[in-house]
């Protein structure tokens, strides 16, 4: 991989531009839960799938928006989370205390606590996506704004899982 | 979680006791039906009533449950209401991976709750809790409840009772999840019979990967096959569905009763009728990339000023035959209708609308009346079908009583036990010959599943019954180990016994996957056993005479041959449980 490429993709993002097509199979999930936490869980992922009743009946994705600046950091007091360039985070969990913070600052309930406290959250990597039966998922450039000046992260793209 | 034991919740409904135990057995019935067989030998009373509150229900699942891709089922063992048996009956939904991931390889059910109750189980959370008010609901009003009342959106199931499991009826089913089922063999009157409306499993454990890159590379071969090649698209596409028009242009497929197997109006019901004008969406198994579950709409108008509501009811090959076929209803909108009632009073769908069909031919012949039916039953007239589910579900008479017990119950009082199409239990959609009426009638499960009589069927002719049986013993050994695992059995084509000895190594199973054939043998012998002990016996399974009067494209169902293969594989049966003469 280039230089380049490199740097492009450590700007993508992980979007669920096709919701309406979910399944509820669970395989990003899993992907991510095997891949990047080394775990066999429906949990301990950054992409959980639950099910919404009423009108809109189908499946939403509870993951990581990828805010810039994001709320998670501002509030976590030792920068295990720092921000990450093109949006997100980048988590590093050797810093994390347990605290909880980021969850309860999380404004789409985005992050995960496993029974320990410890934090779960996409570092959008895209490696859930080609298991999306239906291609509900993308890993795509980001539209948005970069963060904001000095609050950026240099090795982006590099997060730690 | 990988270990060499089974890790065992035993819940005590009348003390309210809950235990969890580790109980040996996994290199020698794997899990899924062997541990549900094993289960059941340790906890059952044989000589005691399906009803007794000492009996268990049960719930398991397999080894590469989470592990792999469609191994998303759930097997639910049980003393059956429809004879008094040991009964295997399967279910998918997000059951087996909720269990899963409570860390629990099997749910024992023991006793009866003092009031209607739910069981709660969770990694860290095992409750029972008083739920009398949801007695009497229908499963929509129950399910919306119970969704709101449970943590865990998405990562939990919820397994219910309807009407008809209340009422303790053989044909009643467990309903998982609103789309998926433990269908037959009256599951939901076990629960009924012990005061459980409902079981809610939630997953929130996570568990650590085995070391080494093995099963994720195997991972990845498994999760192509199921999606990037051929070998699933039959049920990505149509579903089972696809099956009604195969089975009529083979004029294999049961209509009006079994009168006829073949009809140009069987077009309005069509996998390909379904997808083109009802199908409102898929669904998947937690665990299952595929998706075959399908969804369709019906939609009501309840006012005259065009107000309408809509409402959403899966479909699969088994419903539409039972309900559609077999009633002649061929419109597939009023198909959905049924299997909706059906659906609200957690009504096995297939039972139910084969006995129908049963009383419809003998409504005819006047063998029974509008006194006993209620409402005047005629091939086609959806409507009536729809009213005489719900009595079914209730036992509104002495008549839907004893026909919600099984169409052979009914048949004894007022007659026509000739024209019942029950194998076992009441016959799935299916009408390809001999050895898949034995494969049915003497099946452990009296499924089509149990082994692919259906498939040898279409094989070329000229074969023998030693054939036949060679070939039903060792299918059925390898379907064995596969619920074993629990995989759903529509990826058998993926997981050949090579692949399952991959996966199985790849986890840390190796020991399993050295031994799969002897594994394999306990197994069927195992289940075969419990169900010999709790009173099967092959000799006393008759296949009614409405069998043998059909033709399908091989011409006329030859009688002899369904005898001989009968007696032959019923002795096989015996013998293979170790209850032959002599021993």
């Amino acid at each position: 991989m280039s230089h380049d490429e490199k740097r492009t993709n450590a700007m993508k993002i992980l979007t669920t531009p096709r919701m309406e097509r979910c399944i509820g199979c669970h395989a990003c999930s899993l992907a991510c839960a095997r891949l990047i936490h080394k775990r066999l869980s429906w949990d301990t992922a950054g992409i959980r799938i639950r099910s919404s009743g009423g009108l809109s009946t189908g499946f939403e994705a509870r993951t990581c928006l990828a805010c810039s600046p994001a709320p998670c950091v501002a509030v976590c007091p030792t920068n295990a989370f720092s921000q990450r360039k093109g949006g997100g985070v980048i988590a590093r969990k050797k810093l994390c205390i347990r605290c909880g913070a980021c969850a309860k600052a999380c404004p789409v309930d985005a992050i995960y606590l496993d029974a320990s406290g410890e934090p779960f959250v996409c570092i959008h990597c895209g490696k859930c996506v080609p298991y999306c039966p239906h291609d509900c998922l993308e890993h795509t450039e980001s539209s948005r704004g970069a963060a904001a000046a000095g609050q950026e992260t240099t090795n982006a793209g590099e997060a730690e899982a | 979680m990988i270990r060499d034991h089974f890790r065992v919740l035993i819940a005590d409904l009348s003390t309210e006791q809950r235990t969890i135990t580790d109980i040996d057995g996994r290199y020698t019935v794997a899990g899924g039906s062997g541990l549900a067989a094993m289960l059941f030998e340790k906890y059952c009373s044989p000589s005691r009533s399906w009803d007794d509150p000492a009996q268990p229900l049960i719930f398991a699942i397999g080894p590469l449950t989470g592990y792999f891709p469609l191994m998303s089922k759930t097997v639910c063992a049980f003393k059956s209401p429809y004879h008094d048996q040991y009964a295997e009956s399967h279910g998918g939904g997000r059951s087996a991976l909720s269990l899963r991931f409570a860390d629990f390889d099997a749910l024992v059910i023991t006793g009866r709750a003092k009031s209607p109750h739910a069981l709660i189980v969770g990694s860290r959370q095992i409750e029972l809790r008083d739920i009398h008010y949801l007695w009497g609901t229908d499963l929509q009003v129950a399910g919306k409840v119970l969704r709101r009342m449970f943590p865990g959106a998405g990562h939990r199931t919820i397994l219910r009772i309807g009407p008809a499991g209340e009422r303790q009826s053989p044909m009643a089913c467990i309903t998982a999840d609103t789309y998926r089922h433990f269908g037959r063999l009256g599951g939901g009157a076990v629960m009924g019979a012990k005061n459980l409306k409902a079981i809610m499993i939630h997953g929130d454990a996570s568990f650590p990967l085995p070391e080494g890159n093995d099963y994720v590379k195997v991972f990845d071969k498994v999760h192509t096959d199921m999606t990037d090649t051929e070998m699933m698209s039959k049920y990505h596409n149509l579903g089972t569905p696809g099956n009604i028009r195969l089975m009529n242009e083979l004029k294999a497929l049961p209509i009006r009763n079994l009168q006829a197997t073949a009809d140009p109006a069987t077009d309005g019901i069509t996998g390909e009728r379904f997808a083109e004008v009802a199908l409102l969406r898929n669904a998947a198994c937690a665990g299952c990339p595929v998706g075959c579950i399908h969804i369709g709409f019906v939609r009501e108008r309840f006012h005259e000023e065009n107000r309408y509501l809509y409402r959403q009811i899966s479909y699969d090959h088994e419903l539409i035959f039972a309900v559609g076929s077999m009633l002649g209803v061929m419109d597939c909108f009023e198909v959905l209708k049924i299997i909706d009632v059906a659906e609200k009073m957690g009504l096995d769908v297939m039972s139910p609308g084969v006995a129908l069909a049963w009383a419809t031919e003998a409504f005819g012949k006047g063998m029974i009346t509008e006194k006993e039916t209620l409402v005047p039953l005629a091939f086609g007239d959806s409507n009536s079908y729809q009213q005489a589910l719900e009595h079914i579900a209730y036992g509104t008479n002495e008549f839907y009583q004893l026909l919600s017990q099984g169409t052979m119950k009914a048949a004894a009082r007022y007659g026509g036990g000739d024209f019942a199409c029950v194998l076992g239990q009441e016959m799935a959609g299916y009408a390809t010959g001999e050895v898949f009426f034995v494969s049915q009638a003497l099946g452990l499960r009296h499924s089509h599943l149990d082994s692919g009589g259906y498939s040898y069927d279409q094989k070329p002719k000229g074969k023998t019954v030693d054939d036949a049986v060679k070939f039903l013993i060792q299918d059925e050994k390898g379907r064995v180990f596969l619920t074993s695992m629990v995989s759903c059995l529509f990826a058998r084509g993926v997981y050949t016994d090579d692949m399952l000895s991959t996966c199985l190594t790849s986890v840390g199973y190796g020991a399993l996957a050295d031994n799969m054939d002897t594994v394999a043998n306990e197994i069927q012998r195992l289940r075969w056993k419990m169900r010999i002990k709790t009173g099967y016996r092959p000799e006393s399974v008759s296949i009614p005479k409405r069998f043998s009067e059909m033709t399908n494209w091989k011409g006329p169902v030859d009688r002899q041959f369904i005898e001989a293969l009968k007696a032959a594989y019923g002795q096989r049966i015996v013998e293979l449980a170790g209850f032959a003469e002599g021993k």
